[in-house]
């Protein structure tokens, strides 16, 4: 499955990665709406961490209404017209990178598009083919694909 | 019959009413919709700024909408008692868990006053989104009609029912085939319904829908008190149905989005962190409950006399989860990630209609498995979930079903009742055989079933007349107050519960008050000062979630990690920070700006608290007398019961003065009954002094004018009773 992977190593905190996802998918540059989030780490100056969905599908199992589901590319995705913007994914997601802006009733997430991977200047990204998450019990349930 | 063939019946419109629905705005449609089944009639009625003031929705709009269509003589199977079904502001939101229930109202059959019962699934939110605050249900049909609102096309249709099932397993998945016009569709419409036994008892509950994407089938919720199914089966509904496609996070228009989200999300969050390690509610459900109150000696065994029983660990909790499916856990309405509903998704009856099927069943609940379980000496979990799903089809409340069955085994153990007088039933404690086979007779509407359908209430009365029995012990054992039976909780050690079970507007139900921990565990309400300023606060508190269309789950049954570490117990009871979630969430919803303080959701419920106190004054009840409770909630009745707890009893007789050396039990049962109903009298006076009412609990003028109640027929009604 794709997933976009940060590398702490080479990030120097420009955030060009959230101006440029901000831009892709709402066409403004607003860290808000932004699906990645760099951060400094407290406790080592001049580093940063990336907060970004790694596609492992727990969201899935908590959506009441199946608007969550896998693309064939491993990619979790939200169905806009199944939606009822509930927000349980955006409370549930394990590492809380599933987001709601404050304009918009349905969440967002990082879809590993890989725009940002591009506009990185210092290589800190890359769109990764990991192997698949394990089923979760909806899919096994279900068999459900994006529509 | 498939969604496919479905175009093939052909519905018989009775009458027909168009309307553009109106976008919600702040959590209100502003209109409410009036249906008469006598003569057909449909209509809109308005919804002003001052109903919303003082009423807010809900409970409360119910409550106003009966009031001015009933007279103080109206009886509970008139044509004009209605069936009434709201869902308040919040209702409908879906980022806050619990936010999803209706609130039902009606004269109750069981009680011949007002009821309110509460139930998730999603009728109310899909109603006014369809653009109506309440649905109002008059008249009696002369044939089965169904009531189906389409809210995307807006129309409002009563439909001649066609051959449809009976009862409230199969119906609701019929009503799906009928209205839903694709598979897609299904998760749109919401129906309310019951079964058989409504119509042959007295104890009738509703059965509100939810369509459940994962296993593809209906799921069921239950407005369970009060025999408001047995109202809607007299007016000959077969159901209500609502269909709605199109929920959106904003779909209540709420004042500020920006806001909602806000509260929504720290809400989840904190469920995510905290509900695993406070009381898996997403993993049990509301069995959790029953090893607790077992080990506090507060699960109600054989009828009330006891509190706890060696073989009550077949009921807890672990026994029914190894039967939930899926592992997913479900909430009744969008976004409630504290999700206590559960599903037993294969399981295979023994008896009945269904006798050999495989089905499945919603729930259990805990009062169920108190109530139909342990209370009746039953604790098998495989009986406990027939008896659920058969009480759910037939549309029988399980709470009064099982402390019906409870008074009957009771009476039977003690020679009241025996097998002649049963009809053959053996209604021993634990004959789950018999138990079940009294509840095949309330779906066939015949035999002995039929007599416990009609309450205990009137059972005493019955077997007082009928077989000549004591009609005091029958009082003393027979655990109903106002007629309506007792929900699931022994209440012997805690006097202001007592109170809490005693003074609930509708009869004893535990969503007033349960103040059992604060009162009896860990003593923070010592005087009765104390406990009446507890029975202020936390009923008018609870009734905030009946007006709002919200759970009472979310606010106490997971709480911040630092609740208990940041504030006294007696503050960290109300858990502060939920409280002013509450209030985050009534503004962003309602943009409402006067509502800040704790205070001022205690002030609007107090308005619609003291309006329903008044409403059961206006119908005949509401005064003192009708506070009275039986002596099996406040004491031991008898001799073997105050046995079992010899040395509790004791000692709390050393306490009052009383030496138990040399006194025969008798003797000592005496006493102590003495000073416990000495001591329930003392807490209604204070209880009454708190909430502005007169020494025979009616409110004061000066309280209703205070409250902005004091409407003409209002204040007409209380000087006659004042005087
Ligand atoms: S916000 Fe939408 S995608 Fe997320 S859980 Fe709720 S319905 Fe599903
Ligand atoms: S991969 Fe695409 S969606 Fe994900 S953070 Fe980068 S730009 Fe945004």
């Amino acid at each position: 499955m794709k997933v976009l992977v940060f590398n702490p190593q080479l990030c120097d905190g420009c955030r060009i990665c959230e101006e440029t996802c901000s831009q892709t998918w709402f066409k403004e540059t607003n860290a808000e709406k932004s699906a990645i989030r760099i951060s400094p780490l407290e406790d080592q100056p001049g580093r940063y961490q990336a907060t970004v969905c790694n596609q492992c599908g727990e969201c899935i199992d908590i959506c009441p209404t199946l608007a969550l589901t896998r693309d064939r590319h491993g990619i979790v995705r939200v169905n806009k017209k199944r939606c009822t913007g509930c927000l349980s994914c955006v409370g549930f997601c394990p590492i809380l990178a599933m987001y709601i802006p404050p304009d918009y009733v349905v969440p967002f997430k990082c879809v590993a598009c890989g725009e940002c991977v591009k506009a990185c200047p210092t290589g800190a990204l890359a769109i990764e083919d990991l192997p698949k998450a394990p089923l979760t019990e909806t899919e096994k349930r279900m068999k459900v694909v994006a529509l | 019959m498939k969604a496919t063939d479905k175009k093939q019946v052909v519905l018989e419109i009775l009458a027909e009413y168009r309307y553009t629905p109106p976008k919600v705005e702040r959590g209100y449609a502003n209109q409410t919709l009036y249906v008469n089944v006598s003569d057909n009639t449909i209509a809109a009625k308005p919804v002003d700024e001052k109903m919303k003031h003082t009423f807010v929705g809900g409970r409360g709009f119910g409550l106003w909408l009966l009031w001015n269509a009933v007279r103080g003589t109206t009886k509970w199977n008139d044509p004009d008692n209605e069936v009434i079904l709201s869902s308040g502001p919040i209702g409908g939101t879906t980022v806050y868990p619990g936010s999803g229930k209706s609130i039902a109202v009606s004269l109750s059959p069981l009680t011949g006053t007002v009821m309110d019962s509460n139930v998730g699934g999603h009728f109310g939110p899909l109603l006014k989104f369809s653009g109506w605050d309440a649905i109002e249900v008059q008249g009696k049909a002369d044939r089965e009609v169904i009531v189906f609102v389409d809210g995307n096309k807006g129309v409002v249709q009563i439909i001649a029912a066609p051959e449809l099932a009976d009862d409230s397993y199969a119906l609701p998945e019929q009503l799906l085939d009928l209205f839903a016009e694709t598979d897609e569709e299904r998760i749109g419409i919401s129906s309310v319904s019951t079964g058989p036994g409504a119509q042959h008892t007295l104890m009738g509950c509703l059965n509100v829908s939810f369509y459940d994407p994962r296993r593809k089938f209906v799921r069921l919720k239950q407005a369970g008190r009060g025999g408001i199914g047995t109202v809607f089966r007299h007016k000959k509904i077969k159901a209500l149905v609502v269909k709605y496609i199109g929920v959106k996070g904003d779909s209540n228009g709420p004042a500020s989005w920006a806001e909602l989200t806000e509260v929504g999300k720290r809400m989840h969050r904190e469920i995510y962190e905290q509900d695993p390690i406070m009381n898996d509610m997403r993993g049990n459900g509301t069995p959790y409950l029953v090893s607790i109150m077992n080990e506090f000696d507060l699960l109600p065994v054989h009828n009330f006399r006891y509190g706890s029983h060696p073989e009550a660990s077949n009921l807890y909790h672990t026994e029914f989860r190894k039967h939930y499916s899926l592992g997913i856990p479900d909430g009744c309405w969008y976004g409630c990630t504290l999700a206590c509903s559960k599903c037993v998704e294969r399981f295979q009856l023994r008896t009945g209609p269904y006798k050999g099927q495989w089905v499945h069943v919603d729930g259990p609940e805990y009062e169920t498995i108190a109530g139909v379980g342990s209370n009746c000496g039953i604790f098998d979990p495989y009986a406990v979930l027939e008896i659920n799903f058969y009480c759910d089809t037939y549309g029988i409340d399980t709470i009064s079903f099982g402390t019906a069955m409870a008074f009957c085994m009771e009476c039977y153990e003690t020679g009241i009742l025996n097998k002649e007088r049963t009809n053959g039933l053996e209604l021993r404690f634990g004959n789950a055989e018999a138990m079940l086979e009294a509840l095949h007779q309330m779906g066939r509407g015949e035999g002995f079933g039929t007599v416990v359908g009609q309450g205990v209430r009137r059972m005493k009365q019955f077997f007082a007349e009928k077989y000549g029995a004591d009609p005091a012990f029958l009082q003393d054992i027979g655990m109903e107050c106002k007629g309506l039976e007792y929900s699931e909780y022994v209440s012997k050690e805690s006097v202001a519960q007592q109170g809490g079970y005693g003074l609930a507007n509708k009869g004893p139900q535990h969503d007033e008050a349960w103040l059992i921990f604060m009162d009896a565990v860990t003593k923070q309400i010592p005087t009765f000062e104390d406990k009446a300023e507890a029975l202020h606060y936390f009923p008018m508190f609870r009734t905030w979630f009946s007006l709002n269309g919200l759970c009472k789950l979310p606010w106490n049954d997971v709480e911040p990690a630092d609740n208990k570490r940041k504030y006294p117990p007696r503050i960290a009871a109300r858990v502060p920070e939920h409280v002013h979630n509450y209030i985050e969430l009534f503004t962003a919803v309602t943009g409402r700006e006067d509502i800040k303080e704790p205070e001022d959701l205690v002030l609007m419920s107090e308005r619609v608290y003291n309006f329903q106190r008044i409403f059961n004054l206006k119908m005949g009840f509401g005064t003192r007398e009708h506070d009275a409770i039986p002596y099996r909630s406040m004491g031991p009745v008898t001799i073997e019961e105050y046995e079992s707890r010899a040395e509790r009893y004791d000692q709390q007789l050393r306490e009052i003065g009383f030496d138990p050396e040399a006194k025969s039990t008798k003797e000592k049962l005496a006493a102590l009954r003495r000073h416990r109903e000495q001591r329930y009298e003392s807490l209604i006076d204070a209880v009454y002094k708190r909430r502005g009412w007169n020494s025979q609990g009616i409110p004061t003028l000066e309280t209703v004018k205070r409250l902005g109640i004091d409407y003409p027929d209002v204040v007409a009604l209380l000087k006659e009773h004042l005087q």
